[in-house]
């Protein structure tokens, strides 16, 4: 029996199979050094951990974009971090205007919701004009050229807005009404993190029901099913797939708004370039084309980054572990797609797509 | 045919010996590594090399708009009008290297103004100096560029108004230890040649006054979680910590360092990388009570200068570096001012090495940034225009810029 089973392990397996053994291994101790020598205190991995969930829900808005387009065009829209930087730094001047007026102090609930709204309005502007212009006639080409446009398209959007805004940095203003904390099983965790995480999830949940319970949620499952037995069903694909890119670009919108809260510095032309490609890994992480694959793939990509450095890394006694950072979160990323090629939350149909 | 057509060529002979002789015949190239000729009514080639696109772009508009104001001023320069062409070196080392091949392949340049960053200017520096080019720096500051020893990148033709990080890392530990009184302290940079070279000088000068330096960390370029990297300088709760890198990751620093436990007491530091108009305003509250060393420019000329750029570019200057790119500007034409041949048909002769004697003998320069006064190694400034400056509320909410310099060594 153990015979034969070695005999079907190929070379390739058998090397797999060791290396995710040392990884793990590796992962452990370096955990229970960092443990073991007590370097920090339990508030300071709390600071950590919840810092870790909101960034994680913004990198999972933005991969909720990624994903919704893989699934229904099979396409990388690579140009979706600067979809994201559209209304984050467009934004940035309107929650300047409102501070300068007092409207952010007298009524913080309404001139967040009105940023939102404005963001995610530039954000899907901007991706439904990414739509028409640069994806919809390369819609039957091989699907490398979509790919390469998309790249293009990015560096196209990066420059313009700098042209319009210029390179220099801009921050949100502070929010008084979310600056302080709450007592969270007994650890101070800054209120704008909570309420990032929770409006983001619930944002998520809104996008799931859509796509689960609506009839053209239900259009767009079909269409990502197959294009065109659907168009046979009497599917107007060309408007499923608008709805997915709006869709998308709103919830990247949002979670530019999001990341203003959350960390008001560092707002310029650039700024969707990083977050784009962690979305993306969070994407791949959950499983491309499934919903909560993303949210759960972004979600723990911000934990990994966020813990990595001082749990895994330091354990080891690497020096420079914090510019390691992003090293571990892809090498958690390589690990977990060892394990589960398919991702997280693998699709089932991704074969007879691919 | 052929008698018409050899009459044509030797009276072009003929034209062009006469031509030379009551044109050229005073200029006569006798420069060691040749000259630049710029031929009546064709402009002098000025070149920079800056970063203009990409995150550092403000960088490179910075030290831009400081070389057209000095450009504009000057107006016409030795009967010729002045032309400036440009190369983005981005702030990487293939940056410098493909801006360097470019503007050397150019035989009409007859001097550099650049790099904005280190990296880009140890790329760039092999192609610019063996075209036997003349280049300023605005921004470099890494010690390496200016040592000629075994650690040194030094080559003929380099200099740099910037001042040298062995200044501006020695006197930030300086104030550190004497004037704060702090006792311990964590450095953490961004992997760039700049801020890792000055949190090391910074590192070495406290350690020597007696402090202990309980960290050393690093984070990479575009991260924007600071809270990692400061829980693990928290540990051993430092007296000051010193973050010598740019925007946007100094503001990130900054804002989030109040949510880690075991900071409250440290004082931040930061260098001339974050002193820069947004600064304060982007970093929020936080930044309230923190030091910055860099550049201390003042002064009516200053003044005047900021006066030209709200006038010809509009606004203030992006970064703290137009004050050197106008002073680079400014010696590098002098030095040709001073050195080139000027025949009676308005040709004009460049002497490559002449410009960089001429450059290497500057002495009391009085410029935006100060006296400058260029060492054979290529540096002019000082250190005598650095000073500490501390933020208060007036810089974050009022929009007050520069804030005050509080202690100059």
């Amino acid at each position: 029996m153990l015979t034969r089973t070695l005999a079907r392990l190929s070379w390739v397996d058998l090397i797999l199979r060791v290396f995710q053994i040392i990884a793990a291994i590796v992962i452990v101790i370096g955990i229970v050094n960092v443990f073991r020598s007590n370097t920090y205190t339990s508030n300071q991995w709390a600071t950590l951990v919840f810092a870790g969930l909101a960034q994680g829900s913004i990198y999972a808005l933005i991969a909720l974009g990624y994903t919704l387009v893989y699934g229904i065009l099979l396409m990388i829209n690579f140009a979706h971090g600067e979809v994201y930087m559209a209304g984050a730094f467009s934004t940035v001047f309107l929650a300047g205007y409102f501070s300068n007026t007092g409207f952010l102090q007298s009524s913080p609930i309404l001139a967040i919701i009105i940023m939102i709204i404005f963001a995610a309005a530039v954000s899907t502007a901007i991706a439904l004009l990414l739509e028409r212009i640069a994806y919809r006639p390369l819609r039957n080409a091989p699907r490398l050229i979509p790919l390469i446009t998309a790249i293009g398209a990015s560096f196209t959007l990066q420059y313009t807005f700098r042209g319009l805004y210029g390179a220099e940095f801009k921050s949100y203003p502070q929010v008084p009404a979310l600056s302080g904390t709450v007592n969270v099983i007994g650890f101070d965790v800054p209120l704008v993190q909570l309420v990032v995480f929770f409006a983001a999830v619930g944002l998520m949940i809104a996008l799931y029901l859509y796509v689960e319970r609506t009839k053209s949620g239900k259009a767009m499952r079909a269409v990502s099913e197959d294009k065109d037995v659907a168009r046979l069903m009497g599917i107007d694909i060309d408007r499923v797939i608008v709805t997915t890119f709006a869709l998308g670009g709103a919830l990247a919108g949002a979670a530019g708004v999001f990341n203003g809260l959350f960390r008001p510095q560092g707002v310029f032309f650039f700024m969707g370039f990083f977050p784009g490609i962690k979305a993306f890994t969070a994407a791949v992480l959950g499983g491309i084309g499934n919903i909560p694959g993303a949210m759960i793939g972004g979600l723990m990509l911000g934990l990994i980054e966020s813990l990595g450095p001082n749990s895994i890394v330091e354990g080891l006694g690497i020096p420079s572990a914090n510019q390691l950072k992003d090293a571990i979160a892809f090498s958690v990323l390589v690990l977990i797609l060892i394990y589960r090629p398919q991702g997280i939350f693998g699709e089932r149909l991704a074969e007879k797509k691919a | 045919m052929s008698k018409r057509l050899l009459l044509v060529v030797s009276l072009l002979v003929f034209a062009s010996i006469i031509l030379a002789a009551c044109g050229g015949a005073s200029l006569e190239c006798t420069d060691a590594i040749g000259c630049v000729e710029v031929a009546p009514g064709e402009p002098i080639t000025l070149a920079y090399m800056l970063t203009t696109t990409g995150a550092t772009a403000f960088l490179g508009e910075d030290s831009l708009g400081g070389i057209e104001i000095v450009i504009a001023d000057r107006g016409e320069f030795l009967g010729h009008e002045i032309e400036l062409i440009g190369e983005d070196s981005l702030c990487s080392a293939e940056g410098g290297q493909t801006a360097a091949t470019k503007v050397a392949a150019n035989e009409s340049v007859v001097g550099v103004i650049g790099t904005n960053c280190s990296g880009a200017a140890t790329a760039a520096l092999d192609t610019i100096s063996s075209a036997g080019l003349t280049m300023c720096s605005p921004s470099n500051t890494a010690p390496a560029l200016t040592d000629d020893g075994p650690d040194g990148t030094w080559q003929p033709g380099y200099f740099r108004a910037a001042h040298n990080d062995l200044f501006q890392g020695r006197i930030a530990a300086d104030f550190a230890y004497d004037i704060l009184g702090a006792r311990s302290a964590a450095t953490i940079h961004d992997g760039s040649p700049y801020a890792d070279q000055l949190q090391s000088v910074f590192a070495g000068r406290f350690a020597e006054l007696g402090g202990t330096v309980t960290f050393q960390g690093a984070v990479n370029v575009g991260d924007t979680d600071m809270r990692p990297v400061l829980t693990s300088a928290a540990a051993d709760s430092p007296d000051v910590l010193y973050f010598p890198i740019f925007e946007p990751e100094g503001p990130f620093i900054v804002a989030q360092s109040s949510e880690i436990e075991g900071l409250e007491d440290t004082t931040l530091m930061g260098a001339d990388g974050l002193l820069v108009a947004s600064f304060a305003g982007n970093s929020g509250a936080n930044a309230e009570g923190m030091f910055l060393s860099g550049p201390f420019l003042s002064g009516s000329a200053y003044d005047d200068f900021l006066a030209k750029w709200a006038d010809q570019i509009g606004g203030v200057p992006p970064s703290g570096f137009h004050a050197f790119a106008a002073d680079c500007t400014n010696m590098l034409l002098d030095a040709i001012e001073a050195t080139a041949q000027v025949g009676g048909d308005g040709t004009v002769l460049v002497g490559q090495q002449a410009v960089r004697d001429a450059m290497a003998a500057t002495s009391g320069f009085a410029g935006l940034s100060g006296n400058l006064s260029c060492t054979p190694t290529g540096d002019c400034a000082t250190g005598e225009a650095l000073g500490v400056f501390e933020i208060t509320s007036a810089e974050i909410n009022d929009g007050n810029w520069p804030p005050e310099a509080i202690w100059t060594p």
